[in-house]
């Protein structure tokens, strides 16, 4: 599969080399927004979400006449959650679709594939969830990547919650970490936990990894079983996680609390793991659908009168996403991306679903998050912790 | 020790699955000698029969009771295979019989894309998401320490009847006797009157019943399913077929117990980051020695 997918690329960049310099829609009386998301594989109901968030804030900006008076048009792509697709998607709306920004992507890994591509034709980059750190900074050179921003927080910050909420809320001693080593996302979510963990007083009895797709944990859950955890920390998507917590639960019977970062957000989680085997089962969040803030309310309400389900971190920051953008185009008064990426970097207290969030150095928005319980197999809110 | 036990167990209800599939291809290589690389798609469409068999049950009385579910689960997905495996062989592999081998092959790699996108197509526009099976089974036993789950038990228990079926048919029975001729001498076969075709079909049959079987097992087992869930199985289960000796059904059943273990087994010892590399380097080893398989049979070219 990945050979096959793999052999195309070379034909890939030659047509479009060969069709760069033709394709492409006239532009000038709108903006155009593309998306790079998930719609279908491992991450599907993420990047969904994030299109229905986006597609919402695109209609309340056309309702209120559009953006320096011109329309916001959406342009999606579909990623299938595989790296390699998301760098072609990347390059299609870039050189054919002529996007004057990309929305997404919704994982760490996917996001990556793109930073460099989108650095170099100069085009924003605005990613709703990605939250590994490499995302905005490079690794190797520790410089900020020009052009790629994001609206949600980052893994330090998120494993830092999880460890904290495990030893004062929990009161963990010993933690197991059991983690996606395929994925960016759960491994930037590790190193966090452990590092946090440990200072806090605690200590790490177990480290299991497992790969994307995999389908039987069983070997690694009765290694962990035995090293008698209080609390397990689960870097990784809700496909795997599912099946997961459905092992650990009712085939080995372990019982302790499982927390999990917002890869667990997605229906398909508690469709998997079973209601039943769900209780104490805990996630660090963007936002809680509880919430009593009245920005968060009239948001889920007008998200249920038009998909008929709860919104989940994804709609809500996909939707941020693009207000976000919508902001700096504002301010910078026109799509120019040069313009655009001054204004993002100058985004100061402006106030989103998701929490009133400021751009830092280093592109990150510094905002709260939240853990929530499923209780019932319905999340609830639990804490809210300020950076 | 309890945690051997618990490790043993897991090995032994995942080396099942991988020898259910495992079966279907060793009997399609034994009498064809092709490879029929759709079917751990044959497998993946048997899952997704049996879970819409449990959906449409839901509500009726045969929906009530587990036993009663699975059984019309495993029936719908047993027969749905059979159908799919048979006009699978009848219309992309008949005509190729006498082709070179690597034509058949080739059709068989564009037949199981045909199953997985056809698959994604016929679902709608959550056409690759994966669908959560639903649970039957809640008990488990405690045995020293250790536990086992009712859908563990049920894997065992369904796996080993069909294969002790399986091998009845094959060793006992007149359809049997004419697969194992026909396996043997396909022309000598023809001549003593055996009809080739329908035998070739009922091999198709029972390979791809079992191989809907192992879908449905496995849904109840892992929980999701999706398009894509026969590609790796159907991988690890080739290779078992292959250790075991490509064409002996006892080799399968060998061969698929023997991945269970060692891929349990590299993970029990803390390995689970190289848990497939290790367990196919052991594989290789095997074949190093025994290029054949375990128990396969070493065939002399006659010139």
């Amino acid at each position: 599969m990945k050979l096959v997918r793999w052999a195309f690329l070379p034909l890939l960049a030659v047509a479009l080399v060969l069709g760069g310099c033709g394709g492409g829609a006239g532009k000038g009386n709108e903006v155009r927004i593309g998306l790079n998301l998930e719609l279908s594989g491992q991450t599907a109901t993420f990047g969904q979400s994030a299109k229905n968030g986006a597609r919402m804030a695109v209609e309340k900006i056309n309702a209120d006449g559009g953006l320096l008076g011109k329309k916001v048009v959406l342009v999606e792509g579909d990623n299938k959650s595989e790296k390699s697709e998301s760098s072609s998607i990347a390059l299609k709306l870039i050189q054919q679709d002529k996007v004057d920004v990309i929305i997404g992507a919704t994982t760490s890994g996917t996001t990556l594939a793109m930073v460099n591509i989108a650095d170099e034709n100069k085009v924003p980059v605005i990613s709703p969830t990605a939250t590994n750190p490499d995302v905005t900074v490079d690794p190797k050179t520790k410089s900020t990547r020009p052009y790629i921003f994001r609206a949600c927080f980052i893994d330090p910050f998120q494993g830092e919650v999880a460890a904290k909420y495990a030893i004062q809320d929990l009161h963990a001693k010993k933690a197991a970490v059991f983690t996606e080593v395929s994925s960016d996302y759960a491994i930037g979510l590790r190193d966090a936990f452990k590092q946090a963990f440990t200072k806090l007083g605690g200590e790490i009895v177990a480290e299991e990894s497992y790969q994307k797709n995999d389908k039987d944990f069983r070997s690694q859950l009765t290694r962990i079983r035995d090293a008698k955890p209080d609390v397990i920390f689960l870097p990784g998507y809700y496909q795997e996680a599912g099946i997961i917590i459905k092992q650990a639960r009712s085939d080995l019977g372990i019982q302790v609390p499982i927390i999990g970062g917002d890869g667990f957000d997605s229906p398909k989680l508690v469709e998997i793991a079973g209601a039943s085997n769900m209780a104490k089962v805990f996630l660090t969040n963007h936002y809680a659908a509880d919430d009593p803030d009245p920005r968060i309310q009239e948001f889920v309400k007008e998200y249920q009168a038009k998909y008929n389900a709860i919104p989940d971190g994804f709609a809500v920051l996909g939707y941020d996403a693009v207000m976000l953008y919508a902001d700096a185009v504002k301010r910078a008064g026109s799509t120019d991306p040069t313009k655009v990426k001054a204004a993002l970097e100058a985004t100061k207290d402006l106030p989103l679903v998701s929490g009133t969030i400021t751009i830092g150095p280093d592109h990150n928005p510094i905002k709260a998050a939240v853990v929530l319980e499923y209780v019932d197999g319905k999340q609830t809110f639990r804490k809210k912790v300020e950076p | 020790m309890d945690v051997w036990l618990q490790q043993l167990l897991n090995a032994i209800s995942l080396g099942a699955i991988y020898a259910l599939i495992a079966l279907g291809y060793t009997m399609v290589y034994g009498i064809i000698k092709l490879i029929n690389f759709a079917h751990g798609d044959v497998f993946m469409v048997g899952a997704f029969l049996g879970y819409y068999a449990m959906l449409l049950v839901d509500g009726t009385p045969l929906g009530a009771n587990p036993w009663t579910k699975l059984l019309v689960a495993l029936l719908v997905a047993m027969v749905g295979s059979t159908l799919l495996g048979v006009t699978i062989e009848r219309v992309a592999y008949r005509r190729l019989r006498n082709s070179p081998r690597l034509a058949a092959l080739t059709t068989a790699i564009g037949v199981s894309f045909l199953l997985e996108y056809g698959t994604i197509y016929l679902r709608g526009a959550q056409g690759a998401q994966p669908e959560a099976y639903p649970t039957l089974f809640t008990a488990h036993l405690d045995l020293f320490g250790a536990t086992l789950k009712m859908d563990a038990l049920v894997i065992l228990v369904t796996s080993f009847l069909l294969m002790i079926v399986l091998q009845f048919i094959v060793q006992n029975t007149q359809t049997g006797r004419a697969m194992r001729a026909v396996s043997f001498d396909m022309d000598a076969a023809r001549l003593m009157g055996i009809s080739v075709d329908r035998t070739i079909s009922v091999t198709f049959a029972l390979g791809s019943a079992l191989g809907g079987a192992a879908g449905v097992v496995y849904g109840l087992y892992y929980t999701s399913i999706d398009p894509f869930m026969g590609l790796l199985p159907g991988l690890k289960a080739f290779i078992a077929a292959v250790v075991g000796g490509i064409g002996s059904i006892p080799g399968a059943m060998v061969g698929g117990f023997l991945i269970g273990l060692l891929e349990t087994g590299v993970s029990a010892l803390g390995f689970s980051l190289f848990r497939d590399a290790v367990a196919f380097i052991v594989l290789i080893l095997i074949l190093l020695v025994r290029p054949e398989g375990i128990f396969g049979e070493h065939v002399r070219e006659k010139v």
